[in-house]
């Protein structure tokens, strides 16, 4: 499925906040963690993660440590700090009223289609 | 597939990934710690996908292609890390060094170096009473710190550095030793041009020692050109840091410049030059070369303020009582514009095709030589009339030699520009011609006193 480009934008923060609360990681996990939430349905540009790691890494809201991979590579881990942890509660809220905002419309949307709807196709058939 | 087949798809790999490497570090704005991040993570995906039974090649492909465009990752980047559009110069490395690391050595060296000619101006100046004694030695007691630096940079032979020592105690006794007249202008010829020798004396320690080949000869003068600059930024710090503290000290009734005269000066003064020569070295490829850039910016102006000159003097009329200082003036000048020349040629890539800057340097040549011909038509006059002073055949010969040089520079820049000559025949002029300068004024520190007899 294609996103639009701020939807990513927007979403990718609170996704990457909640994916470091689950634990330490570095960004390859990352990305692979995203896909196996979203089912394959969300795939983002793999360069981008790194931009935006550094940013929420400025913000203070990770930090980055540099460690060693099961190959012997040089690998850079990302933990949230506390700061963090208040930015990733401060999206939840903020995330959860949109879905539920939208939950509402879509469903009076609906609702409100029907009754409309139906004699159009009604129309259409006869 | 065979083992060997197995080893060679994976050299392959390797080669392909030190390529991507070597693409995505040329964004400035990825630093090579984001692109070791950014390898291990190409890595994996590789992995993954060969995995999932893709070959090297197909992994490589799609894990690039999934990697994203660089120039939009190099975007994100560069609005991260604004800095890093900006060269950074690194004189020692942030991350806590193991040991003594060799960038550490180096500054503990030049720090050394530093105040070595610091103690070394301090004595000459206690040593030294009169003015003049002070000023034909001062250089004397700076370069052998700044030729150390180098020598030891460049682990330069000992045969070198004896074969150096030579023409330098040579100097120092020249210096010292003739009955100069104190008064005299052969004295202030001597103090003037020693320094010019002691500075060939630098360039081939400098150089290591290859002082023959054409390259490094090219590669001093670019030096030169960076270090006047990076003494002048230190010296306008300096100043203004002094100023301050003077300021400051002054309002709580302390009167410091008893102090400046005896100590700050005495140490900041040879320590600017030796430290400057080091920012210089550090700085090398790292960060763009200023006086080329300078040239850029004043080749333009010189060229007006040159043709102005040429239509005042021709419009003067009698010529042949213009100021005696003219001379002296013109080599100023020819200077000028031989600068100009040279840091342009030093910074010129010598492929690259003729372009209207060197049309623009071939008109600023012309200018020069024009004004000049004009000025050395009226002294030449004068000292017909006058006759010959010490002042009058150094500011001659000077002239003379720069009048050569440009008026060679100028056939070649125009054979150039027809397309008849290749730039690279320039370049060479400029690096044979230098160390005549260094002859010349050997000459004039070593003949003029007993040509006049010491006046």
């Amino acid at each position: 499925m294609r996103f639009d480009k701020d939807l990513v934008a927007a979403s990718a923060t609170p996704l990457v906040l909640g994916i470091l609360a689950e634990g330490e990681s570095y960004g390859y996990a990352i990305l692979k963690r995203v896909t196996e939430l979203s089912g394959g349905r969300m795939q983002w540009t793999d360069g981008m993660l790194y931009p935006l790691l550094h940013r929420l890494e400025r913000l203070g809201l990770v930090v980055a440590t540099w460690g060693t991979s099961e190959a012997g590579r040089r690998r850079k881990h990302y933990a949230l700090t506390p700061a963090g942890h208040a930015a990733l509660a401060e999206r939840q809220e903020q995330w959860s009223v949109v879905a539920d905002v939208l939950q509402h419309v879509w469903r009076s949307a609906q609702q409100a289609a029907q009754p409309a709807a139906r004699p159009a196709v009604a129309e259409g058939w006869a | 597939m065979t083992a060997t087949g197995q080893d060679h798809d994976h050299e392959r790999l390797e080669a392909q990934i030190d390529q991507w490497r070597s693409y995505v570090q040329r964004h400035r704005a990825i630093s090579p710690a984001d692109v070791d991040e950014m390898t291990d993570h190409l890595r994996d995906r590789v992995a993954d996908l060969g995995a999932t039974g893709l070959d090297d090649d197909e992994a490589f492909l799609v894990a690039v292609r999934r990697m994203g465009s660089l120039d939009a990752v190099s975007r994100e980047f560069a609005r991260e890390h604004s800095e890093r559009l900006w060269k950074q110069l690194v004189l020692v490395p942030d991350e806590p060094a193991r040991g003594s690391s060799p960038a550490w050595r180096e500054l503990a060296v030049v720090l050394a170096l530093a105040v070595g000619a610091g103690v070394a101006m301090k004595v000459a100046l206690s040593v030294f009473d009169t003015d003049a004694l002070l000023m034909r030695n001062a250089p004397l007691m700076t370069a052998p710190f700044l030729a150390a630096y180098f020598a030891w940079k460049r682990r330069v032979s000992w045969r070198v550095v004896a074969a150096l020592l030579v023409p330098y105690a040579l100097l120092a006794v020249v210096l010292n030793v003739y009955p100069y007249v104190d008064t005299g202008s052969t004295v202030v010829l001597a103090a003037l041009h020693a320094p010019v020798v002691l500075w060939a004396l630098v360039g081939v320690v400098y150089m290591g020692g290859r002082w023959r080949d054409q390259d490094p000869r090219m590669d001093f003068a670019r030096f030169t050109g960076e270090l006047v600059v990076y003494v002048t930024l230190l010296a306008i710090g300096g100043g203004v840091l002094l100023g301050l503290t003077i300021a400051t000290l002054t309002l709580v009734g302390v009167d410091v410049e008893p102090a400046m005269e005896d100590w700050v000066f005495p140490f900041a003064v040879p320590g600017a030059v030796v430290v400057g020569a080091w920012l210089v070295e550090a700085k090398q490829d790292v960060v763009e070369n200023i006086a080329p850039v300078l040239t850029r910016v004043f080749t333009p102006l010189t060229t007006v303020m040159l043709l102005v000159t040429l239509v005042v003097l021709l419009g003067a009329g009698g010529l042949a009582d213009v100021e005696r200082q003219l001379l002296i003036l013109m080599d100023a000048i020819l200077v000028l514009v031989l600068c100009l020349l040279l840091y342009s040629v030093s910074a010129r890539d010598s492929l690259a095709r003729p372009g209207w800057f060197d049309g623009l340097q071939l008109v600023l040549v012309a200018a020069a030589l024009a004004v000049d011909a004009v000025a050395l038509t009226a002294m030449l006059t004068r000292i017909a009339e006058f006759g010959l002073s010490p002042n009058k055949v150094a500011a001659l010969g000077l002239n003379l030699l720069l009048l050569v040089h440009l008026a060679r520079s100028g056939l070649l820049l125009l054979g150039f520009l027809r397309e008849r000559r290749p730039f690279g025949a320039l370049v060479r002029w400029q690096t044979r011609f230098l160390p005549v300068y260094a002859v010349w004024a050997a000459f004039v520190v070593v003949a003029f006193g007993p040509i006049f007899g010491f006046v």
